[in-house]
């Protein structure tokens, strides 16, 4: 393409970088296809990569014993940690987005907390926030609470005189709250369900079935459509209250809608795999990072990080310690951090 | 050419009324309208009342001829922005609100020439965390510009920019108003700025408006008094310009009141 006049050469460059992030969307896709693979390989019996990949593709062709490995127990454990990442991620960037706030996350605004409150509910006192629905208490215990929590963050948010600074202090407050209400109720807990209770503080991915991943993949699929439909006008939110609303956005609208779905996004894993903290604070900056703010691009970008951050994770979980499996909450943070703050510190550009 | 009326209209916050019963004579397009009156007179909240973004009372009437709707686009004052965005990308943003995902190139196009028109292609990629006070006022110029209103309300769009780039700027805006036919309704700080650009202004002080008309019959030293609170001559230089000279002191506000 010639680029003649000095304006093509401004158009030009945009288009170059549009295509390079889609390079980079396309690099992480690549990374977290491994980085599946190396999971589905890991654990007590080890598997070279290419009978994962022909178990995979062709399950009825391969030993009966690598095929119920590999689809009974690996999969849905590998599939739980790419879309528990995706969904943690994704809550977390949009979090940071209409809160205006870098620190904000479900785990630091206490959304995560909150639902361990719900879930222990259930498991040690058996109360169920909704009656009519007792057998799925757990979850439902924890989206609700996660929930009233968005609520609550968003109805604060919006008073006068509130600050960044504030939400992130009203944040640490949910935090502590919830998890002195949850160490009381592991006082009282008898030793089955204070067993139930520590795996959910500690974050755990073994527990994943089918079911679960397809559930929280459902819950994906509800919300990024509706973030995606809003991809301009989320940027746009970024510019600041005003400048959006002068663009057309309906800001107070975007802000609630957007945190309704993030209490979903952040309610559901943590109801399935307990409080996974570090990703939902991560995976968004590492996108930024990555590719910028801008939602066409900063959305996926944020959904395959976070995936392939715990995604990573589950393989480092079943590896430190040959035949045991971490719990991966644990492993999030002290495998995350040190990168967190090595790529915060090589980075020039400020971002935020 | 579009026209804008103001008749009656007020704005509120909650039970607070911040300004109330503004009414014009119909704005023309294709010259700019001073907004001017001290700090707190409420210009920001008429703003976002005649764009809609606050309720109020009364009406405001935007007609593009024969009578279609007017699109108003507000400018807010530059607050600063922490986004990892580059400047292309923002004004693209303005732009493509509503819009689909995909990215034509004659969006591209116009952008190019804004960018070029205001003489910012240069940064069109630094980040907009980097940008200097002016720089970011002239990015936000291309984003209301890139929306192609008929009416624009700029919020104080020359108060970060050097002399030069005031000049650069009222200049620009005078020509593409005449050109496009856009109503441009102007706050301003510098009187001088309103004198010299601005057939026509509105004064506004404590969410009431003081005058509307010819701004050169407007700005005499006793509404410099009564609304801004300084002791000021109004001369005529040698070519005939006429500028608002301060060299008497700032009144006590009590004293007045």
């Amino acid at each position: 393409m010639a680029l003649s006049s000095p304006a093509m050469v401004t158009r030009g460059r945009y288009r170059a970088m549009t295509a390079w992030r889609f390079v980079v969307l396309m690099g992480l896709l690549a990374a977290l296809a491994l980085s599946v693979t190396v999971d589905l390989a890991t654990g007590p019996a080890r598997y070279a990569l290419t009978d994962v990949f022909r178990a995979l593709v062709d399950p009825h062709g391969v030993d009966n014993q690598i095929r119920v490995v590999i689809w009974q127990i690996r999969l849905p454990v590998a599939l739980m940690a790419v879309t528990v990442g995706a969904a943690l991620a994704v809550a977390g960037a949009q979090m940071q987005t209409i809160l205006a706030n870098p620190l904000a996350s479900p785990f630091t605004l206490g959304l995560s907390a909150a639902a361990s409150f719900g879930a222990a509910l259930a498991v040690v006192l058996g109360v169920a926030i909704v009656p009519a629905l007792t057998p799925y208490m757990v979850p439902l215990n924890a989206f609700i609470m996660a929930m009233a929590t968005a609520l609550l963050i968003h109805v604060f948010s919006r008073l006068r005189g509130v600050t960044t600074e504030t939400i992130v202090l009203l944040g640490i407050a949910l935090v502590f709250s919830f998890n002195a209400a949850l160490a009381l109720l592991q006082y009282l807990a008898s030793e089955q369900a204070l067993g139930a209770i520590v795996f959910w503080t500690m974050g755990s991915l073994v527990k994943a079935t089918w079911g679960k991943v397809a559930i929280t993949a459902l819950a994906l699929a509800l919300t990024i459509p509706l973030f995606a439909r809003h991809a301009w006008a989320l940027t746009a939110l970024r510019l600041g209250d005003d400048k959006a609303a002068s663009f057309g956005v309906k800001v107070s609208r975007l802000r609630l809608e957007t945190m309704m779905l993030v209490a979903l996004l952040a309610a559901i894993p943590v109801s399935f795999v307990g409080t996974i903290g570090f990703i939902g604070l991560v995976g968004p900056h590492i996108a930024r990072m990555l590719v910028g703010e801008d939602q066409r691009f900063f959305l996926p970008a944020a959904m395959l990080s976070g995936a392939l951050i715990l995604s990573v994770t589950s393989v480092v979980s079943k590896s430190l310690i040959p035949g045991a499996i971490l719990p991966i909450g644990v492993i999030t943070a002290l495998v995350g951090v040190p990168f967190f703050v090595s790529l915060i510190f090589s980075i020039k550009r400020r971002a935020w | 050419m579009v026209r804008l009326t103001l008749d009656d209209v007020g704005a509120r916050y909650g039970r607070t009324e911040v300004i109330s019963g503004i009414t014009t004579p119909p704005l023309k397009g294709g010259e700019l309208t001073a907004l001017i009156g001290p700090n707190a007179a409420g210009k920001s909240t008429l703003f976002k009342r005649i764009a809609g973004l606050v309720a109020g009372p009364g009406t405001v009437t935007a007609v593009h001829d024969p009578d279609e709707h007017a699109r108003i686009t507000y400018m807010p004052q530059d607050t600063g922005a922490n986004a990892v965005l580059t400047v292309y990308e923002s004004v693209l943003l303005a732009a493509k609100q509503g819009g689909s995902w995909r990215v034509r190139d004659d969006e591209l196009a116009r952008i190019d020439a804004l960018l070029a028109a205001l003489r910012i292609e240069d940064i069109a990629f630094r980040g907009l965390g980097t940008l200097s006070g002016g720089q970011r006022q002239l990015v936000a110029v291309a984003q209301a510009l890139v929306r192609e209103p008929n009416v624009l309300l700029m919020d104080e769009p020359t108060s970060a920019l050097d002399l030069h780039r005031q000049i650069e700027v009222l200049t620009f805006m005078e020509a593409f108003a005449a050109r496009r036919g856009m109503a441009v309704l102007i706050a301003l700080h510098d009187l001088n700025h309103a004198m010299r650009y601005c057939r026509n202004c509105i004064v506004v002080a404590n969410g009431r408006m003081v005058a509307c008309g010819e701004t050169a019959s407007i700005i005499t030293p006793d509404l410099l008094r009564e609304v801004w609170r300084v002791e000021a001559r109004i001369e005529t230089c040698s070519r005939g310009t006429r500028l608002v000279v301060v060299d008497g002191s700032a009144l006590d506000t009590a004293a007045g009141e």
